[in-house]
């Protein structure tokens, strides 16, 4: 299988007043294409850094980072944000879709400042991408006028439209309750059946039963790395949980 | 990054803040309109002090009497006798570069007629003067180079003078009035020339032959003015020139002595008189390009919030692939387009309140093509200047920092 992401021993340090703060120290794993990855830890266990560095955010202090056989180590900012243009999906905890805006207007963005698309071109992507992830009847909705499952929904649309390498999911059900939440789990567990390559950052060890494989990251350090024996379905959660009270 | 995109997405910002964008535009939209109208009514009231003043006569040259010293004494200008007939006579028949030359004494006095009288002024003149002055004969004749010989007491009178002695409406040609206590026969009356940029009166007047004033009112051999036309106005530096050589060579002035004599031009008059309002015009238009400063010192100040307020959108930007002046680009074509749409409704605004001023309050207005565009360019200018800093601001914000912001 071919590798996505590849970490050789990444640290990150931060310069916090005069004490020097080791986020990373010493982070490797990689992932091929087609894995649903949890990472999972406690707050303060690294987590958020790695995947600021995973994400092309930021730049690992050493060690090496190869995103889809390219080394991210030495990009400049520009050259990282076209890399994130076109490799990364990312799909966020509070959805940050922009306001006022529709459905399909939202999904466009990242195509927007890809000059490789046309205009026509830039709408059809979306509109299939929306109706990929079951949207297709609310391409003209603005944000503030659907849920907030339908919203993560536009997120992960989003994620979608550029046909990234990797989908990055910084809790992305955090936001949302348990129905909801497996909704979501469900339109992940559907996208990497067809073949996407996820990496889910969570805190919610619930999570980890849905992915094929979790790396659980401890001070900086990956403390477990497991592939996951037994995948739970989220259709079958989501069909036993009861039926809303309401409706 | 194609730049359609981003002006798509900058339209698109701008358009989710419809209101806020208007208020922003409104202090450019009032700079610019101030600007130009303030410009229109300037270049206005100069054009119509030109117009004036060149109906006066443009090419006009007036010879006054100059201070003197005599014996020790000096000699106020009114007191002086130095200009004569022969001076007259000497500048119409020695310089080439004036077409029309009149002497010139006036009285005032009463004018009556039956029961009705005024007080107006009496000008000695000759034929030449109507046309100096840009006077025109509306009713009667002009008097002859006869009457002038023979000091003879007729007059051509103005529309005020005439007002206010013909009452009941006769007509004014053929009668006889009196000056003070001399009797004229009016021969002619004066077209109205209503008043002047000084507030005179031009039509509160009597003309008649200088000889007669000369001789049967004031009892004078001087002249107190010699009123002369330029053969245009290009020619009146020259005119002024020779004019100058004339007298002095009459007067029998040395290489070292002082004229004693003053010549002033129209010209000079004008050119004074629209330095005045061309000072106002531009203390009006530094005073609405003040307003157009603030104007974009509020662009500035929206930007800034604007930047703040959206940090979380400029970090997903950033996040899923905008790079730096990807967002620099779209900050600078947010505040531009408030600027340019600011300064476009601003010229519209500024043309009709020029039209409004001239139509409510008759005011002369002249609305020039370099106003507007000068205008305009410096709002576009100013757009981008004051955009220039929050979006930089933006541009240089940390994506992770930024998508975290609340």
């Amino acid at each position: 299988m071919k590798e996505v992401i590849k970490l050789e021993d990444i640290r990150r340090d931060f310069l916090v007043g005069d004490e020097t703060v080791h986020a990373l120290r010493g982070v490797s794993f990689t992932i091929e294409e087609g894995e649903f990855v949890t990472i999972v830890g406690t707050s303060g266990s690294g987590k958020s850094t790695l995947l600021n560095i995973l994400g092309c955010l930021d730049t690992p202090t050493k060690g090496e980072y190869l995103l889809d056989g390219v080394s991210v180590r030495t990009m400049d900012k520009n050259s990282r944000a076209t890399l994130r243009n076109r490799k990364i999906g990312f799909v966020f905890q509070n959805y940050n879709l922009l306001a006022k805006t529709t459905a399909v207007e939202n999904v466009e963005l990242p195509l927007m400042y890809n000059p490789k698309y046309s205009r026509k071109e830039r709408y059809e992507r979306s509109v299939a991408a929306l109706k990929a992830v079951g949207l297709g009847d609310r391409l003209e909705h603005k944000s503030n006028q659907m849920s907030g499952g339908q919203m993560q929904r536009v997120a992960i649309a989003r994620a979608l439209v550029n046909d990234p390498a990797v989908i990055l999911a910084d809790e992305a059900t955090g936001n949302l309750d348990t129905r909801t939440s497996f909704e979501v789990l469900v339109l992940f567990q559907r996208l990497h059946s067809e073949g996407r390559t996820i990496i889910f950052v969570t805190h919610n060890p619930e999570i980890v039963n849905y992915s094929t494989r979790t790396i659980t990251l401890r001070d900086g350090r990956v403390t477990g790395d497991e592939r996951n024996a037994h995948v739970l379905d989220a259709a079958e959660a989501l069909a036993a949980l009861p039926p809303e009270s309401e409706q | 990054m194609n730049f359609g995109n981003l002006f798509r997405i900058a339209l698109k910002a701008l358009g989710n803040n419809k209101f806020r964008g208007f208020l922003t535009m409104l202090g450019i939209i009032i700079g610019v309109g101030s600007v130009i109208t303030m410009l229109a009514i300037g270049q206005g009231s100069k054009k119509s002090i030109q117009a004036e003043i060149s109906q006066m006569g443009s090419n006009m040259i007036m010879i006054h009497p100059g201070e003197d010293m005599r014996g020790g004494v000096r000699l106020s200008a009114d007191d002086m006798q130095s200009l004569k007939v022969r001076d007259f006579e000497a500048i119409r028949s020695k310089c080439s570069y004036v077409s029309l030359v009149s002497p010139s004494v006036n009285s005032s006095s009463q004018a009556i007629y039956g029961a009705n009288n005024t007080s107006t002024s009496i000008y000695g003149v000759n034929q030449d003067y109507l046309d100096i002055r840009g006077y025109k004969v509306q009713d009667g004749d002009v008097f002859t180079d006869q009457d002038i010989k023979t000091a003879a007491k007729v007059c051509l009178v103005g529309k005020t003078v005439v007002d206010e002695l013909f009452t009941n409406g006769e007509n004014p040609v053929g009668k006889v009035i009196r000056f003070g206590s001399i009797p004229f026969r009016i021969i002619g009356v004066l077209e109205s020339k209503g008043y002047n940029s000084m507030g005179m009166d031009q039509d509160n007047l009597i003309i008649t032959p200088y000889t007669t004033v000369m001789k049967r009112i004031l009892a004078v051999t001087y002249l107190q003015e010699i009123v002369c036309s330029a053969l245009s106005e290009d020619y009146t530096d020259r005119a002024i020139e020779e004019i100058t050589e004339v007298l002095r060579e009459n007067h029998r002035l040395k290489e070292a002595d002082d004229d004693d004599f003053n010549i002033r031009s129209q010209q000079e008059l004008s050119s004074m008189m629209t330095s005045t309002s061309d000072m106002m015009s531009t203390l009006l238009a530094a005073v609405a390009g003040i307003s157009l400063l603030v104007g974009g010192i509020g662009i500035m100040n929206i930007m800034y919030v604007s930047v703040t307020e959206r940090t979380k959108e400029i970090g997903l930007r950033m996040s899923i692939g905008a790079k730096g002046r990807d967002i620099l680009a779209q900050f600078l074509i947010e505040a531009t387009l408030i600027s340019i749409t600011g300064g476009l409704l601003g010229v519209i605004l500024g043309v009709a309140a020029s039209y409004v001023v001239k139509v409510l309050l008759s005011y002369p207005i002249v609305i020039q093509v370099w106003t507007i565009v000068l205008s305009f360019l410096v709002c576009t200018v100013i757009g981008i200047f004051f955009g220039w800093y929050p979006a930089r601001k933006a541009a240089n914000l940390d994506p992770i920092e930024a998508i975290r912001y609340e």
